[in-house]
């Protein structure tokens, strides 16, 4: 069936906002998680570390090119994802409704294709 | 917000819904009518405006139909009271109350007093949140027969006076092994569709394994739930393989295993794992076959001696003429196809499987093997006669014709 990734794409005001109630934080997003385990709906969730202590390998060039710190002038930081089983895409948009998101950040919808398919980009 | 939307919400909200309304009023099909009174509202006023809270919107609405109802019914005054003075059900519910209302939930759907239809029906429809239509085009029955099936199920839960209650510790492993069955009967029919001109219905399937989530999540010291959930996942992972282009069925040995959804696999090795803590049960056992299958690069590299040892202690916990017949199959892997023609000689000489065109089907498959081709095309056609699904019937045909 259907998995979408909810990316979570925080800011430095929602991650500051976030990192205020870290604690609160923590706990909210745990009973979310459960509650999308109890639906049925999650297959997995992870949330990433501080971008400042990030690498990037850079393939502009002929060989990869390797920088420390934050990927890029990037306001809007991957700081984490869901990956859910659910029966149509307004349900991960309902999901992603639901998100202890703190103030400011976003959250992007985007599908998985199975295993069967080939990814379709535009452009 | 339009259908879907709504749809979207009901998917999230119904399981919860329905079991806090039956909590309150005491009657599983009073709820179950005002939450379907409250989705169908859901379903004029939210394109029109939609609420700021659906969830509560919802919840709030089908509690005041379920008063409604019992105001209408007159004799009834005193649950009406009780009812009104506990107005928290709508902002505050208790996490952990609301998890053993789900899971009665899953027990009444599942209850013994009805007919398979019936709790098939009941648990796509409150459980699941599927409306009528769905679980009748899932089904390929008209919409009126399902929801015949659901109105007289309720019935029956009203007439036997089923409790909106977790079974008794002396009988709830029966009760689950009823649940179970319940959620593999939905798994198996999206699988192998037994009739229709689909091979599999992967949506149907879906829902079996999103409920086996939800009661393992509920329920996770139970290693069969878990040992469910591993079967169900470790055999959907090969639907990207099971049928060709055009839809037709492609058989285990000639699976492009490299579109197995290894990600499905992954999980349902991790089910297998918790299922295995204290000996594993029949779906525990059908799960570590489907794991054997699932690690094996190919039919010639699979451990057929361990499927072989797994079919026989499935026979001893489970015996059933088809779990035989697949230990034949396997045995005819591991040793040969004389041995296991003999095993199948034994299941047709006891007539355990009359009808069926799965003993005809692996005769075929083995006479063909054993080079006594007339005699494999002919079990190959009874096979095709008895099939009722429209693509392996075609299978069947073509393999008889490539043996004239």
């Amino acid at each position: 069936m259907p998995q979408y990734m909810l990316i979570m794409r925080g800011t430095d005001e929602s991650n500051a906002a976030m990192m205020a109630d870290i604690d609160e934080m923590m706990a909210t997003t745990r009973q979310f998680i459960e509650e999308m385990v109890k639906a049925g709906v999650l297959l997995a969730a992870e949330g990433l570390d501080d971008p400042r202590q990030g690498v990037v390998v850079d393939f502009s060039g002929e060989a990869p090119v390797v920088t420390d710190g934050p990927y890029g002038e990037t306001k809007e930081l991957f700081g984490g994802f869901f990956l859910l089983d659910v029966a149509s895409k307004q349900e991960a948009v309902e999901w992603a409704k639901r998100v202890p998101a703190a103030r400011g950040s976003k959250i992007e919808v985007r599908r998985v294709p199975g295993s069967d398919e080939v990814p379709q980009v535009d452009g | 917000m339009g259908t879907a939307d709504v749809e979207a919400v009901w998917r999230i909200e119904s399981a919860r819904i329905v079991a806090a309304l039956t909590r309150f009023t005491g009657d599983f099909g009073l709820a179950e009518d005002a939450a379907q009174e409250a989705v169908a509202e859901a379903l004029v006023s939210w394109p029109l405006a939609c609420p700021a809270n659906p969830a509560g919107w919802l919840m709030a609405t089908a509690r005041r139909r379920a008063i409604d109802a019992i105001r209408r019914r007159t004799a009834l005054q005193d649950r009406y009271a009780l009812l009104a003075a506990d107005s928290a059900v709508d902002e505050e519910i208790d996490v952990d109350r609301v998890d053993d209302d789900v899971l009665a939930l899953m027990f009444v759907s599942c209850h013994p007093v009805l007919s398979p239809e019936a709790r098939v029906a009941l648990t796509l429809r409150v459980v699941g949140g599927l409306s009528s239509e769905e679980i009748a085009r899932a089904f390929l029955v008209p919409v009126p027969t399902v929801q015949a099936r659901i109105t007289r199920g309720k019935k029956t839960i009203a007439a036997a006076g089923v409790p909106f209650e977790l079974p008794a510790a002396a009988e709830r492993r029966e009760r689950l092994g009823g649940v179970l069955s319940v959620l593999y009967v939905i798994f198996t029919e999206g699988a192998t569709a037994t009739s229709g001109d689909r091979l599999l219905r992967p949506d149907l399937a879906y829902e079996a394994i999103r409920l086996a989530r939800t009661l393992a999540a509920l329920q996770p010291d139970e290693p069969e739930v878990h040992g469910l959930l591993a079967l169900c996942e470790l055999t959907a992972a090969r639907f990207p393989a099971r049928t060709g282009p055009d839809g037709s069925p492609v058989l285990l040995d000639e699976q492009d295993r490299r579109r197995w959804d290894f990600s499905a696999i992954r999980r349902g090795l991790a089910a297998l794992a918790k299922a295995s803590t204290r000996g594993l049960g029949p779906y525990g056992l059908q799960a570590a076959i489907a794991a054997t299958h699932a690690s094996a690069p190919s039919v010639e590299a699979t451990d057929w001696d361990r499927i072989v040892l797994l079919y026989e202690a499935l026979g001893r916990v489970a015996p059933s003429p088809v779990v035989e017949l697949n230990r034949a199959v396997a045995v005819a892997m591991a040793s040969g196809p004389a041995q296991a023609l003999a095993i199948v000689d034994e299941l047709i000489a006891s007539d355990r499987l009359p009808g069926s065109h799965l003993i005809p089907t692996v005769r075929g498959e083995l006479l063909a093997r054993l080079g006594r081709r007339p005699e494999a095309r002919a079990e190959l056609e009874l096979a095709a006669r008895l099939c009722a699904n429209q693509r392996e019937r075609s299978v069947l045909l073509r393999k008889a014709a490539a043996l004239s």
